[in-house]
């Protein structure tokens, strides 16, 4: 019965002169997520886009829609001809498949953008509206909240009924030359800080520190599992393989113990930093939420931070254990995340790491650790692959 | 060869019975092992979980493996049974049930539990009346069988879905494991917690199962050890057979999108036909799934007519294969209301998607002929 779906621009329709390029990248992601889908066509207009269904079924394709950021709301529409009996008829089907039966208040909002069409649509509201309640039960009016609302467009190419929108993935569409690198452990909150840095139009690339034996290739498939997930909002991903082995080792073997945890995050920083470089990545993201751990007190922060003057984007910074955690279920992070494999952070985890550390104590430690050879070589052995988003693995048996 | 008795197995595909022999080979590692080969052998299960969770439209965490229809029908009714005894021991479920769910009632009521056993109506359909009769606020769980193994009825499993969630705290289980791919069932739309599935009913292998189970609901398990499913189900997991599984699940999905008109059509002219031949009623009436159609033959044993059609390479059955070898009456049939003697002379033809136009022509005409045939043995 639904023949289209409506897509509403969040943020985007605010902007300015670079409205048309956010537009056109957003479209390309439309097409990127329902490319499986080789009957539907994609329009664009000024303020929506329309998805022509020509036959598919909607709720597949409402779901992947739902992952692409720079979406503010969806919904299913009919269209119909510029004929206000066709229309009552359509709206008439429309609301009795969204109240299932149950009793439901609604209202019907009309809007005629073209003007041609000679029904005014004070008029058409009361006409649509009273033909909806005469042959329905259970379905009363209400104009301030209800729980149902249909809405006529009639525009040039005809009238478009939709019923109760829902909610895109918001953010901004990605734009592609805005690179940043995302450190991800494996635990809870980087991959939810990858999520949120690429809502905002970035596209991320992964920087993970391995360690055999110390962590095993579990702890690196999770990894990739994770990076996978996040490739469902933003297409594929790159993920650099760090080795790290031997940094921990030589930190563990000539710093103290209680500043180890700190000057192994320094140098997981200078290492990141050195990747953007060679990556053109402008920032470096990480799932720092303040005060949460040791390494995320602002003391902490102040000490790690100083070894990079790249941007360090920190979207969980006020956020909650429990808000994070949330975030990671509804969107399928957190079962892989709670995988209990040793990652790069906790395999060398000191007893008492220090909670306040300070940057002249950090520089004076370092004095003895040959800094610039092991940032080199870890970078030297970085590992690149890319994590698609189509393309599963072991396709061929399944 | 015209195999007609799709209900009792299906044939594995080709592609299924491949993909199981690489398994089989190439991953043989156990899944928990913590070397490489054991995380490709959990990659590729977590894999093959995924592509079931996608076909079925439910998430990861919602699927349960077992070894098939009648363990995950156990698992489902005395899970929830002993899990939830504390809030109550009234369990609901039908007349018409598989014996793997029958008997599990049996032995809960030899516990001490109450089982309600809602009857059916000539359709072989429960009625939403008694089932709202039947629920109190100690019933745990309802468990109802979405089509009918041996007649093909189908229940108003939405209505019934909903009756249960508005007017009590019961958990809902479906036993689909007839009707998956030929009578359409959302696991979210009928509000069930718990739906069961084999996969040697769609072209998987015997020893392959699963629970779709609601995240929400706890099960008692009733095989402990390692741990795996979640703790709901213990045992190293049957990685060949989970694959092959999810791959006779996609081919199988795939068959019932482009042939579904088919096997109505092929249905249609069988309802059309059978009644024709002299001797013949029908069992199924029109609410039933378009795969399996039930009759009785006044005065032939059905036993001598199958011997007789397997002769010309046709195979059909008497009733549930799972029961056939009990010399009793069809307490499905019984259970519908039809006389002793009709009950005793069912005979069911179960159809595939691999079934062609001409099988069943050929059926039909060599039906009759050993209907005649015998007849005149008889007399």
């Amino acid at each position: 019965m639904y023949d289209h779906i409506i897509i509403r621009y969040g943020e985007i329709s605010l902007k300015g002169k670079n409205r048309k390029g956010f537009i056109t990248s957003l479209k390309k992601r439309v097409k990127q997520v329902l490319s499986d889908y080789n009957s539907i066509e994609v329009h664009q207009s000024f303020d929506r886009m329309v998805v022509k269904l020509n036959g598919a079924n909607h709720e597949p394709i409402i779901n992947k829609l739902k992952t692409v950021f720079g979406i503010h709301s969806l919904s299913v529409a009919i269209k119909t001809e510029h004929d206000l009996d066709l229309i009552k008829e359509k709206a008439l089907q429309l609301v009795q498949d969204q109240q299932r039966g149950e009793s439901m208040t609604f209202k019907v909002t009309v809007r005629r953008p073209f003007k041609q069409f000679p029904h005014r649509s004070q008029d058409m509201n009361r006409d649509i509206g009273g033909f909806v309640l005469r042959n329905t039960e259970n379905l009363t009016v209400d104009v301030h909240n209800p729980d149902m609302e249909l809405k006529v467009e009639v525009k040039q190419d005809g009238a478009y009924l939709s019923c109760n929108n829902s909610e895109g993935a918001g953010g901004l569409p990605t734009v592609q030359d805005n690179k940043v690198m995302l450190m991800l452990s494996g635990g809870i909150d980087s991959p939810v800080a990858g999520y949120l840095t690429m809502r905002r139009g970035v596209k991320v690339e992964a920087v993970h520190f391995h360690s055999p034996p110390f962590t095993s290739e579990r702890s690196r498939q999770k990894v990739e599992d994770l990076v996978k997930v996040l490739t469902r909002y933003g297409g594929d991903i790159r993920l650099h393989v760090v080795p790290f082995t031997n940094t921990q080792k030589t930190i563990q073997k000539e710093m103290p113990d209680n500043y180890s945890m700190t000057i192994m995050r320094r140098m997981m920083m200078r290492i990141t930093e050195k990747l953007a470089e060679q990556n053109n990545a402008l920032a470096i993201a990480t799932g720092e939420s303040l005060g949460q751990v040791a390494s995320q007190t602002i003391q902490s922060m102040n000490t790690i931070n100083e070894v990079t003057n790249f941007p360090v984007l920190r979207p969980l910074i006020s956020m909650d254990k429990l808000e994070i955690m949330k975030i990671s279920r509804a969107i399928d992070l957190y079962d892989i995340s709670i995988r209990p494999y040793e990652d790069c952070c906790t395999v060398f985890l000191p007893e008492a790491p220090k909670t306040k550390p300070k940057r002249e104590h950090a520089n004076k430690f370092e004095q003895y650790l040959p800094v610039d050879e092991l940032v080199q070589e870890a970078v030297a052995g970085v590992e690149t692959i890319i994590i698609k988003e189509k393309d599963d693995e072991f396709s061929d048996l399944l | 060869m015209i195999y007609l008795d799709n209900s009792a197995t299906t044939k594995p595909y080709k592609e299924v019975l491949d993909a199981y022999r690489t398994v089989a080979e190439d991953f043989f590692a156990n899944p928990s092992s913590l070397h490489r080969k054991g995380g490709e052998a959990e990659r590729l299960l977590r894999q093959a979980r995924k592509s079931i969770s996608e076909l079925l439209n439910v998430s990861l965490s919602e699927v349960v493996f077992t070894s098939g229809g009648t363990e995950s029908n156990n698992l489902a009714i005395k899970g929830v049974a002993l899990q939830y005894m504390n809030r109550g021991k009234h369990l609901i479920t039908t007349q018409i049930e598989h014996a793997s769910s029958m008997r599990s009632f049996q032995q809960l009521e030899n516990m001490g539990f109450e089982v309600t056993y809602l009857p059916v109506d000539t359709n072989g359909q429960i009625s939403i009346n008694d089932l709202e009769n039947a629920l109190t606020s100690e019933t745990t769980l309802v468990s109802i069988m979405h089509v009918n193994n041996e007649i093909g009825a189908i229940q108003p499993i939405k209505d019934i879905g909903h009756k249960i969630k508005e007017r009590s705290k019961a958990l809902f289980h479906i036993d689909d494991v007839q009707g998956i791919g030929k009578v359409p069932l959302d696991f979210n739309d009928v509000k069930a917690d718990l739906i069961s599935y084999s996969a040697h009913k769609f072209h998987g292998l015997k020893g392959n199962g699963l629970l779709l189970k609601k995240r929400s609901v706890a099960l008692f398990p009733l095989l402990s050890g390692g741990g795996q499913e979640n703790e709901i189900r213990s045992g190293t997991e049957n990685v060949p057979g989970i694959v092959a599984m999810a791959k006779a699940l996609r081919l199988y999905f795939d068959s019932a999108t482009t042939k579904k008109d088919k096997l109505e059509g092929w249905r249609k002219k069988l309802v059309g036909e059978l009644p024709k031949i002299v001797g013949i009623e029908l069992n199924s009436s029109g609410i039933a799934a378009p795969h399996i159609i039930n009759f009785s033959v006044r005065g032939i044993k059905p036993e001598v007519l199958i011997h007789t059609l397997e002769e010309k390479d046709i195979y059909v059955s008497t009733r549930s294969a799972c029961s056939s070898k009990a010399a009793e009456t069809s307490h499905v049939l019984t259970a519908a209301g039809f006389p002793v003697e009709r009950a005793k002379t069912a005979i069911r033809v179960s159809l595939s998607y691999d079934t062609t136009d001409e099988q069943i022509e050929i059926f039909l005409s060599e039906l009759q002929k050993a209907i005649s045939k015998l007849k005149h043995v008889m007399r």
